[in-house]
C-alpha cells in the first residue's frame, strides 16, 4: 500500500508522504491577512491572552438522495438533455457546454427536479455528470448513473475539517483588542471548486464574528491530504469562524472570572457602530447583538439555571447551559435573474434564476407577488430548475441568498410592472398616469378603477396600449446588490451529561435569530431547525474518520453518526428582527444560521456541565466515549 | 447482488430438503441482515430458501414455566405480545428496542439468533433467560449456542424452529445504543431464578457471554453494590471508532448495576 497523509497536521510534517510529489510539499498556499509582527507585539502587551486549539471535525453532507445523473442526446437536433439534482443548473450547463463537451450552450439543457436538499455539496460539478453526458452523446442512447450510499460517503465532497489555533489579547476590563488565528484546512487530494477559499472568504469575512476587535492577523494553510476533497457544506466557513470565536469568548470569561454573557456584552459591536466594516472589508449594516443575546438569556431562563443544575445533580446528572453568539454572511454573489410573467389563463409565473430545493420558494415568491401585485396567492406559479426555461442569468440557490436576490428580484420586477401598469391603466381610465394609484391589485383614478387582471389583458392588445409601448406586462430584472447581508443570532443550549456513560442529552434549545424581515415565519423556522439539527450533528455525533492508511472508516450509516430525532429537544426559535438596510425587503438569510450557533452552544453547555471536573474543552463530536474519557482523565489528574 | 434461485419452503421438512439438495443454500427469514449482505456482494448463495410461508414457524405460547417463541416471529410481534409482557416483561422490552419499526416488523427471532451478530439484542435474552434453541434436529442450550463472532453451534442445514425461554422471577434488560447504528454497544440482561442469577452481555464481545463473577456476587446478595465493583477485562472485547473495548468494559459494569437497581427499586 502506498503511504498516506490523512490529517492536515501530519501532512505538513517534513517526512509526510506528498500527495503531489512534484510540488514537494502538501501546503497548497499560505494565505495571510494583517500584520503578524504588530499583532505579536499587541498580544505581548495584553493584560491577558486566551488561547484555544480546536479541531473542527470533518463531516459528510449526506443528502437523502445519493448523486444521480441521466442524459439523453438527440442526434438529429444535436441537443443534449441532462437531468441531475443540482443547486444551480446554469453553471452545470455552461461547464458542460463550454469546458467539457465543447457544445453551444443552447444545445445543452440541464433539468433539476425535486431535489431533496443541497447542503452545498449539490452546487458542484461532479465527474459523473460529465461522463454520463459524454456517454449519452457518444452512444446516442440515454444513459443513467445512480450512486449508492457508499459512493456518497467516499466521494461526495466533505465539509469543515479545520484545525484552528487562536489567541485573543484583552485589556484589564476584559475588552478584547487583538486577535490571531492560525488555520489549517484539509482540502483533500485535489482542489475542489470552492474548498480552498472557505476559511478566508467564507469565514474570514465575518471574523471577529460580532465583536469589535481592532487588530487581527489571520494565517490559513490549505493542505493536501489523501482524503476526499472538502468544499462548501451548510455554513461553509462561517460555522468554523464562529466556533473559534465563541470558544475564545468562553475561555476569556473563565480567565477573567466573568459570566459568559458579560464578556460578550463587553465586546459586542454596538448599534452605534453600524455600518461596521469587518477586517476583510465587508460591511455589516445592522444588528442588535447585545439585545439578541439578552432575549436568548431571557427565554432560556438563564438567570435561574443554578436551581435546575441542582435538581439534575440530585438525580446524579450533570446539567450545563451554553451560550453562543454568531454572525453569518448571506447572499453572496448577489446577482440574479428573475422574471414575472402574466399567463393567458390569469396565472402569474415567477421564473426564477434561484432554485428551490427544499426551501419553499414557491410559497414565499407567491406571497410576495400577492403582496406587491394583489394577484391571488393561488394563481402564482414558480418555474425554476430547468435551464430550458430559466432566465438567462440564473445562479441558483446557495449561501442563504434567495430571500435577498430572489425576493428582491420579485420586488423590482413587480415595481416595474406597476409603473408600466399605471400607464396602461391611465389609458383605460382616461386619466393621466401620474394620477393613477395602485393598491391591493387595483388601479384607481378618481372614482373609476381597473384590476391588475384587466391591465394584464389590455397589455396584450396593442390597441389599448399608450403610443409606442411594447405589448405585455411581463418584466425581467437582473437583480444586483453591492453587498450581502449579515444574519446573526444567539443560541442557548441546555444539556445533561450522564457522568457514568458520558452521554449528552439536550434538554432545551433556545434560538434567537436576526434574519432581518421575516417573510414567512413558518419557512424561516424550518430553516433554523434544519440548521440547528445539522449543527447538533456536528457537535455530538457526526465525524468522518480515516485510518492512517487513508481508508474511510465511517463509510456507512452504521458507522457515521447521523443525528436522529431523539438527539434533539424542543427548539424554541424566536426572532429579533433588525431589517437589513441594504436590500429593499430588509431580509437577511436564514439557511445557515443554525449550524453556526449550535456547535459552540452545545460545546459550551457540556463544558459548563463538566466544570466541577476542571474540564475546559472537548473537541467535537462530543461522543459518549469522548466525554467519558475526559471525565476519567480529569479524575486521574486530580488524583495526581 | 449476484444471481440466486429463490424458493418458498412449504414446511420445515421441505426447507430441510431444499437445504440438502442445493449447492450453496441460505435460509431467508426477515432478510434484514441477509439482504444487505447480498446487496453488498458479501455472500453469494446459489439458492435462497424463504421460510416466510411456513405458518408452523410463527407464534408465541406460554407453556408452563416457559415462553416459546417460534423462529419466524417478528420482533414487533414479541414486543406487542401480552403473554410475553406478562411472563417476561424484560423480553418484550428487549424486542421493542431492536432497530426501528421497519426492522422490527421484518426481523425475526430465528434470524437474529442464527446470525449471532455481536451487537444484536436477542443473544443477551437467550443467554440471560436460560433459553433452549430448538432446531429441526435437536435442542441446544443457550450456554452452548453462541460460539463466536457471527458463529453458533448450528450445523449446516439446521433450521431454528423456536426459542424456549425460562420465565424468571424477575429480569431486566438495558442497552447502550451505538451512536451511529443504534445496535447494542452493550446490552445486559439480568435474570433471577430462585437462588440463581444469570447476567448475560451482548454487544461488548465477539458473541454474547455471561459474567459469572457478577452472577456469583448477586447470588450472595442481590443488590447493586454487589456488582458495582466487578470490572470485566477489556482485552477480549470489541472496539470501533465510536466505542473502544475499554469503554465497553466500563459500560458492562454500569449497565449491570443499573439493571439490578431497576429490579430492586
Ligand atoms: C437498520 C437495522 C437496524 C437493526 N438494529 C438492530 C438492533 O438494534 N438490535 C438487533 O438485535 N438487531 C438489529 N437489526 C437486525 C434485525 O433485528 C434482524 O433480527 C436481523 O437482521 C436478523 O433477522 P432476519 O429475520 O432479518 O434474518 P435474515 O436476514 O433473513 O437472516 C439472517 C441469517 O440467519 C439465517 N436464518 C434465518 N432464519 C433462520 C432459521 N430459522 N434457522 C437458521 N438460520 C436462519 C439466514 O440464513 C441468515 O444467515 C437491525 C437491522 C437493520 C437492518
Amino acid at each position: 500500500m502506498l503511504p498516506a497523509a490523512v490529517s492536515s497536521v501530519d501532512a505538513l510534517k517534513a517526512d509526510s508522504p506528498k500527495v503531489w510529489p512534484e510540488f514537494g510539499t502538501n501546503e497548497v498556499v499560505h494565505w495571510e491577512y494583517g500584520e503578524a509582527a504588530k499583532v505579536e507585539t499587541l498580544l505581548r502587551s495584553a493584560h491577558r491572552v486566551v488561547k484555544v486549539d480546536l479541531v473542527n471535525n470533518r463531516i459528510a453532507p449526506a443528502p437523502m438522495e445519493p448523486r444521480v445523473v441521466a442524459a439523453k442526446y438527440d442526434a438529429a437536433e444535436g441537443r443534449l438533455t441532462v437531468w441531475s439534482p443540482t443547486q444551480g443548473g446554469r453553471r452545470i450547463q455552461m461547464m458542460l457546454a463550454r469546458t467539457l463537451l465543447k457544445m453551444a450552450p443552447d444545445k445543452v439543457r440541464v433539468i433539476s427536479i425535486d431535489t431533496g436538499g443541497g447542503f452545498g455539496v449539490r452546487s458542484k460539478m461532479f465527474p459523473e455528470t460529465a461522463m454520463v453526458a459524454y456517454a449519452a452523446r457518444q452512444l446516442g442512447r440515454p444513459v443513467k448513473w445512480l450512486g449508492d450510499r457508499a459512493e456518497t460517503f467516499v466521494s461526495d465532497y466533505h465539509g469543515r475539517d479545520q484545525i484552528n489555533h487562536a489567541q485573543m489579547g484583552l485589556d484589564r476590563d476584559g475588552k478584547a483588542f487583538v486577535l490571531k488565528v492560525e488555520t489549517l484546512l484539509n482540502v483533500g487530494a485535489y482542489l475542489s471548486e470552492n474548498g480552498l477559499r472557505l476559511p478566508m472568504e467564507g469565514g474570514g469575512r465575518i471574523i471577529p464574528c460580532g465583536y469589535h476587535i481592532p487588530d487581527f492577523y489571520f494565517s490559513v494553510k490549505p493542505t493536501f491530504t489523501n482524503t476526499v476533497c472538502t468544499d462548501t457544506y451548510r455554513g461553509a466557513g462561517r460555522p468554523e469562524a464562529n466556533y473559534l470565536m465563541e470558544r475564545l469568548m468562553d475561555k476569556a470569561a473563565e480567565t477573567y472570572g466573568l459570566p459568559r454573557e458579560e464578556i460578550r456584552r463587553r465586546n459586542f459591536i454596538k448599534p452605534s457602530q453600524f455600518p461596521y466594516k469587518t477586517h476583510l472589508g465587508f460591511v455589516i449594516d445592522s444588528g442588535d447583538f447585545a439585545g439578541t443575546m439578552e432575549m436568548a438569556l431571557e427565554h432560556s431562563n438563564w438567570a435561574a439555571f443554578e436551581e435546575r443544575r441542582g435538581r439534575s445533580a440530585a438525580r446524579g446528572k450533570l446539567r450545563g447551559i451554553g451560550l453562543a453568539f454568531f454572525i453569518e454572511g448571506a447572499g453572496s454573489r448577489p446577482v440574479e435573474g428573475m422574471r414575472v410573467r402574466f399567463e393567458d389563463n390569469g396565472d402569474v409565473s415567477v421564473i426564477a434564476g434561484t432554485y428551490s430545493h427544499g426551501q419553499g420558494h414557491a410559497t414565499v415568491y407567491s406571497q410576495l407577488v400577492h403582496e406587491f401585485l394583489g394577484v391571488d396567492y393561488d394563481k402564482v406559479r414558480l418555474i425554476n430548475g430547468d435551464t430550458g426555461t430559466s432566465p438567462e442569468v440564473s445562479n441558483g440557490t446557495f449561501g442563504s441568498r434567495s430571500s435577498m436576490v430572489g425576493g428582491g428580484g420579485v420586488k423590482r420586477a413587480c415595481d416595474a410592472i406597476i409603473v408600466k401598469g399605471k400607464k396602461i391603466a391611465a389609458r383605460l381610465l382616461q386619466s393621466d398616469a401620474t394620477r393613477v394609484t395602485f393598491e391591493a391589485g387595483v388601479f384607481r383614478a378618481q372614482t373609476s378603477s381597473v384590476t391588475m387582471a384587466d391591465v394584464a389583458a389590455a397589455a396584450r392588445d396593442p390597441n389599448k396600449l399608450p403610443d409606442g409601448m411594447a405589448p405585455g406586462l411581463d418584466e425581467y430584472v437582473v437583480y444586483e446588490n453591492d453587498t450581502e447581508n449579515f444574519p446573526n443570532g444567539a443560541h442557548v443550549a441546555e444539556i445533561e451529561v450522564d457522568p457514568e456513560t458520558g452521554v449528552v442529552e439536550i434538554l432545551n434549545y433556545v434560538a434567537v435569530d436576526d434574519c432581518g424581515v421575516v417573510l414567512n415565519p413558518f419557512i424561516v423556522h424550518g430553516q433554523i431547525y434544519g440548521g440547528i439539527a445539522q449543527g447538533i450533528g456536528q457537535a455530538l455525533t457526526e465525524n468522518i474518520v480515516y485510518d492512517a492508511e487513508g481508508q474511510l472508516l465511517s463509510g456507512t450509516f452504521m458507522d457515521y453518526g447521523m443525528p436522529r430525532a431523539g438527539h434533539f429537544s424542543h427548539i424554541d426559535a424566536r426572532f429579533n428582527a433588525m431589517p437589513a438596510k441594504t436590500n429593499e425587503l430588509g431580509v437577511k438569510g436564514a439557511g445557515e444560521a443554525g449550524c453556526c450557533g449550535a456547535p459552540p452552544a452545545i460545546v459550551s453547555a457540556v463544558v459548563d456541565a463538566l466544570g466541577s471536573y476542571g474540564i475546559k474543552h472537548i473537541d467535537m463530536p462530543l461522543s459518549p466515549e469522548r466525554v467519558w474519557r475526559a471525565i476519567q482523565e480529569s479524575r486521574v489528574n486530580k488524583a495526581a | 447482488m449476484h444471481n440466486f434461485n429463490y424458493h418458498h419452503a412449504a414446511d420445515i421438512a421441505d426447507a430441510a430438503l431444499k437445504l440438502k439438495v442445493t449447492v450453496e443454500p441460505k435460509l431467508l427469514a426477515g432478510g434484514m441482515t441477509l439482504l444487505p449482505t447480498l446487496k453488498n456482494r458479501l455472500a453469494q448463495p446459489s439458492d435462497l430458501i424463504d421460510l416466510a410461508k411456513i405458518d408452523g414457524l410463527k407464534g408465541i405460547s406460554v407453556e408452563g414455566k416457559e415462553v416459546v417463541v417460534k423462529a419466524m416471529t417478528t420482533h414487533a410481534v414479541v414486543a406487542a405480545s401480552t403473554d410475553v409482557r406478562k411472563a417476561i416483561p424484560a423480553l418484550a422490552d428487549l424486542a421493542d428496542g431492536i432497530g426501528d419499526p421497519a426492522v422490527r416488523h421484518r426481523g425475526t427471532i430465528g434470524g437474529s439468533v442464527a446470525n449471532s451478530d455481536p451487537a444484536a439484542d436477542y443473544p443477551a435474552g437467550v443467554l440471560g433467560l436460560d433459553a433452549v434453541v430448538e432446531t429441526n434436529e435437536r435442542k441446544i442450550n443457550a450456554d452452548d449456542f453462541f460460539t463466536g463472532l457471527f458463529e453458533t453451534a448450528l450445523k449446516p442445514g439446521e433450521i431454528i424452529t423456536a426459542v424456549r425461554f425460562k420465565i424468571p422471577d424477575r429480569a431486566h434488560y438495558m442497552k447502550f445504543r451505538h451512536p451511529a447504528s443504534g445496535y447494542a454497544v452493550v446490552g445486559v440482561m439480568v435474570a433471577q431464578y430462585g437462588a440463581k442469577v444469570r447476567v448475560a452481555v451482548t454487544g461488548a464481545g465477539p458473541n454474547a457471554f455471561r459474567v459469572r463473577a457478577m452472577e456469583d456476587a448477586l447470588e450472595k446478595s442481590f443488590a447493586p453494590a454487589s456488582v458495582a465493583n466487578i470490572k470485566i477485562p477489556a482485552g477480549d472485547l470489541l472496539g470501533d471508532i465510536h466505542c473502544s473495548a475499554e469503554y465497553r468494559a466500563h459500560l458492562v459494569n454500569v449497565y449491570a448495576r443499573r439493571c439490578v437497581e431497576a429490579l430492586v427499586k
